[in-house]
């Protein structure tokens, strides 16, 4: 309970950020710029799992719990994607979205 | 009389042709022989034991030989129309047993040493077992779809056997061809069988031969419809003569038969001289009462008309051919054309029916006498490595026994008194001389030219110019010759058989007797053909030559086989093929194809068309899913705002 913030002000602000990633995934042609968004999406939902679970059910730690391990598990996804990208870029020298399309068809 | 265990006669050589088949990679040639001999040794004990049991301990019931059938349901199509397997044992099925069994064991023994050293010898004898197999099943058939999968059989171990050595293109192509002009005979044979079936309601010869000896009528009724001013039971009748007349190369189905000499000798003894060629007059015996009773008799016509012709036919082609099995085959053709010619002018009642029990005691005996001409003439082949006449000659001094026999043989087929030939082909005669004399005149003048072309052929072989061999020829193995005495034995004492006594039409049997002015005139036309024979081939000489050069343009034909193959190359290479295969096949590609080829393409072109709506960018996707997603949304809320 932080003192003077209701949950409806905590949440606009996820929203906007979980948005902010969405767009950000959409629109990127930087494959880097798009593992950023992803985190950006992410981020926002570790943190509605933080706020909920302390405005609306105080006494537990489900929320926090969980938090946690989708930071875990964002971890290795980026290392993952990292790795991606590493080696894409090894074979065609870019990481633009649009020079992956030879592997389409 | 209990016959069940019959069924074994054709089940052993089954068995025989399994165990070699599928074990001919490991079994060695010379036990593969001795097993394919073993089991046929049991196939004819049997055939013997039952024929001694069925005409000597059993006899005769009410002064007929009883058929005796047992049998199984095998396929139930309606109350009335089912398909039967088992055997039947009567006169003709224990004759073609025995004929069957003898030559076929006989055929297994000369093999062991004719095809000494060949690759395929365990094959060999798998397939010459299959054959055997088909051909008792066929004899024993108790009903026509039974006697039809044995016909089917027969025609397809045939085609094995002649296309045995498949690395030699002539042998390929005359195993498509007989198998071909088989079938085609075949088809007539089935839809025979069919309108047989749909009208009078069964298929089994016990019910279709009945005869009611009151009205001397058949005992079996059908619906009176008529196709084309014959009753639909004679179309019948014709079709399956069709059958018959394909298998036993009568003209115009005898192009196979020729050809068929592609084969191993052992085979064509077998299959092309002996048993399978019968069939046809086996099966128009098996229906006897039908063709004799149904409309005067008008399909018994047909089938003595073109016995005759195919007899006279054959005959004089044979004459001028230089392949020895050729001439062979040309004669056994003529001489089923006999066969088909007797049961065509033969009666039903007692002595009426002289034709038809001589038909079968040519069958009999001829089964011999040819069986042992086909296995003399590849032993001579089996020394001279050639078929043709040219490379032979003088060969009585190097092969006695062969000589001996063939000679015997020779003599018998001319008619010569008192070898087997002589009777049974006086009683065909006989027959023909009693019912229809044009067709007497035939067979007499066909008795003339068989004595001819026989003796040119052993004459050529035997006598004649001395050709310088470049290995001295030598008298075959003892596993060779010792057939070839067997069936010259039989050949001699077959004639004495009283055959008229347990083989006739009416299964009474009945007393035949020599009738010694038609005799005198057989057996001086046959000595003429053989004396002219003995002027013109005994000794080398330029008569026949110039004989040849006279006739000219007919000796061309003849030599030709009055290009009879020439014709149905020209009808199905140039008729058929142009006029009806081309359009159906330019239809098929046009349009059957063209369908289908063209669904097959415009779904290509329409999915490359599409497929750029498959971008592979997870963000298009990601973006139309959200876009989804809001719009949902926006629904869902609008729907519960209000």
């Amino acid at each position: 309970m932080i003192a003077g913030i209701s949950i409806y002000e905590v949440l606009t602000v996820t929203s906007i950020l979980f948005f902010i990633g969405v767009y950000g995934f959409i629109t990127r042609k930087n494959l880097i710029s798009i593992l950023m968004s992803i985190e950006l999406i992410l981020n926002a939902s570790v943190i509605n799992f933080v706020i909920i679970n302390k405005y609306l059910y105080p006494d537990v730690l489900q929320g926090v719990f969980f938090s946690i391990f989708i930071i875990a598990v964002a971890a290795a996804e980026t290392a993952l994607a990292i790795a991606i990208i590493i080696n894409l870029y090894r074979q065609i020298a870019s990481v633009e979205v649009k020079d992956t399309e030879i592997m389409k068809y | 009389m209990d016959v069940t265990y019959t069924i074994l006669i054709p089940l052993i050589p089954l068995a025989v042709f399994l165990l070699l088949g599928i074990f001919s990679q490991k079994i060695k040639p010379a036990v593969s022989g001795i097993i394919g001999v073993a089991g046929l040794s049991t196939s004819a004990i049997l055939s013997f034991y039952t024929a001694y049991q069925y005409f000597f301990v059993h006899g005769k019931v009410d002064g007929v030989y009883q058929a005796i059938v047992q049998k199984t349901t095998w396929m139930n199509f309606s109350d009335t129309l089912k398909i039967d397997m088992g055997v039947l044992i009567d006169p003709i099925s224990i004759m073609m047993l025995i004929v069957v069994s003898i030559v076929s064991l006989m055929v297994h023994i000369y093999s062991i040493g004719y095809m000494k050293g060949d690759d395929g010898f365990t094959r060999f004898f798998s397939y010459l077992s299959l054959f055997s197999f088909s051909m008792f099943g066929l004899v024993l058939a108790t009903n026509l779809f039974q006697i039809y999968i044995f016909w089917e059989l027969v025609g397809v171990s045939s085609f094995l056997l002649i296309g045995y050595y498949y690395t030699k293109p002539s042998a390929v192509s005359a195993a498509k061809k007989a198998f071909i002009v088989t079938r085609f005979a075949d088809l007539g044979f089935l839809i025979g069988i069919l309108i047989m079936g749909y009208y009078t309601g069964t298929f089994d010869f016990e019910t279709l031969n009945t005869v009611n000896h009151e009205t001397g009528e058949l005992a079996l009724n059908w619906a009176s419809n008529s196709f084309m001013g014959l009753s639909v039971i004679t179309w019948a009748l014709i079709l399956m003569f069709m059958g018959g007349a394909g298998k036993s190369a009568m003209f115009p189905l005898h192009i196979w038969l020729p050809d068929a000499m592609e084969g191993p000798t052992p085979v064509s003894a077998l299959i092309h001289a002996a048993t399978m060629v019968v069939a046809g007059v086996y099966l128009v015996a098996r229906l006897f009462p039908m063709f004799y009773f149904v409309e005067g008799g008008f399909a018994l016509n047909i089938v003595a008309y073109v016995g005759g012709f195919s007899s006279l036919f054959a005959a004089i082609i044979a004459i001028t051919q230089t392949d020895i099995k050729r001439v062979l085959a040309f004669s056994t053709m003529s001489q089923i054309g006999y066969m088909m010619m007797s049961l065509g002018v033969s009666g039903y009642d007692g002595h009426e029916g002289v034709g038809y029990m001589a038909s079968m005691f040519h069958l009999f005996t001829h089964a011999m006498f040819k069986a042992l001409l086909f296995l003399a003439a590849g032993s001579v082949i089996h020394a001279v490595h050639s078929n043709y006449l040219k490379d032979m000659g003088g060969l009585r001094k190097y092969m006695p026994i062969t000589n001996i026999t063939f000679l015997i043989a020779a003599l018998a087929i001319a008619g010569v008194f008192p070898l087997s030939g002589f009777w049974s082909k006086d009683e065909i005669l006989v027959a023909a001389f009693e019912h229809n004399m044009l067709l007497y005149i035939v067979g007499v003048f066909v008795a003339g030219l068989t004595a001819f072309y026989m003796f040119r052929l052993y004459f050529g072989i035997f006598w004649g110019k001395e050709t310088k061999y470049e290995h001295a020829p030598h008298e075959s193995p003892i596993s060779m010759t010792f057939p070839l005495m067997v069936l010259a034995l039989i050949t001699v004492v077959g004639g004495l058989i009283h055959f008229s006594e347990y083989v006739s039409a009416d299964k009474a049997g009945f007393e035949a007797h020599l009738n010694i002015p038609l005799a005198l005139v057989a057996t001086a036309v046959g000595l003429t053909g053989i004396i002219l024979a003995f002027v013109f081939y005994k000794k080398e000489n330029n008569l026949a030559d110039k004989f040849s050069n006279a006739f000219g343009v007919f000796y061309k034909w003849t030599y030709d086989k009055f290009y009879i193959d020439e014709i149905y190359l020209f009808v199905t290479k140039k008729i058929i093929f142009n006029l009806i295969a081309a359009p159906i096949a330019w239809f098929d590609k046009k349009y059957v194809d063209g369908t289908m080829e063209g669904i097959g393409n415009k779904t290509v072109v329409i999915s490359d068309k599409i497929k750029g709506m498959q971008s592979g960018k997870v963000q298009d996707y990601a973006f139309s899913f959200i876009a989804g997603v809001v719009v949902l949304a926006m629904v869902f809320i609008y729907l519960w705002t209000n």
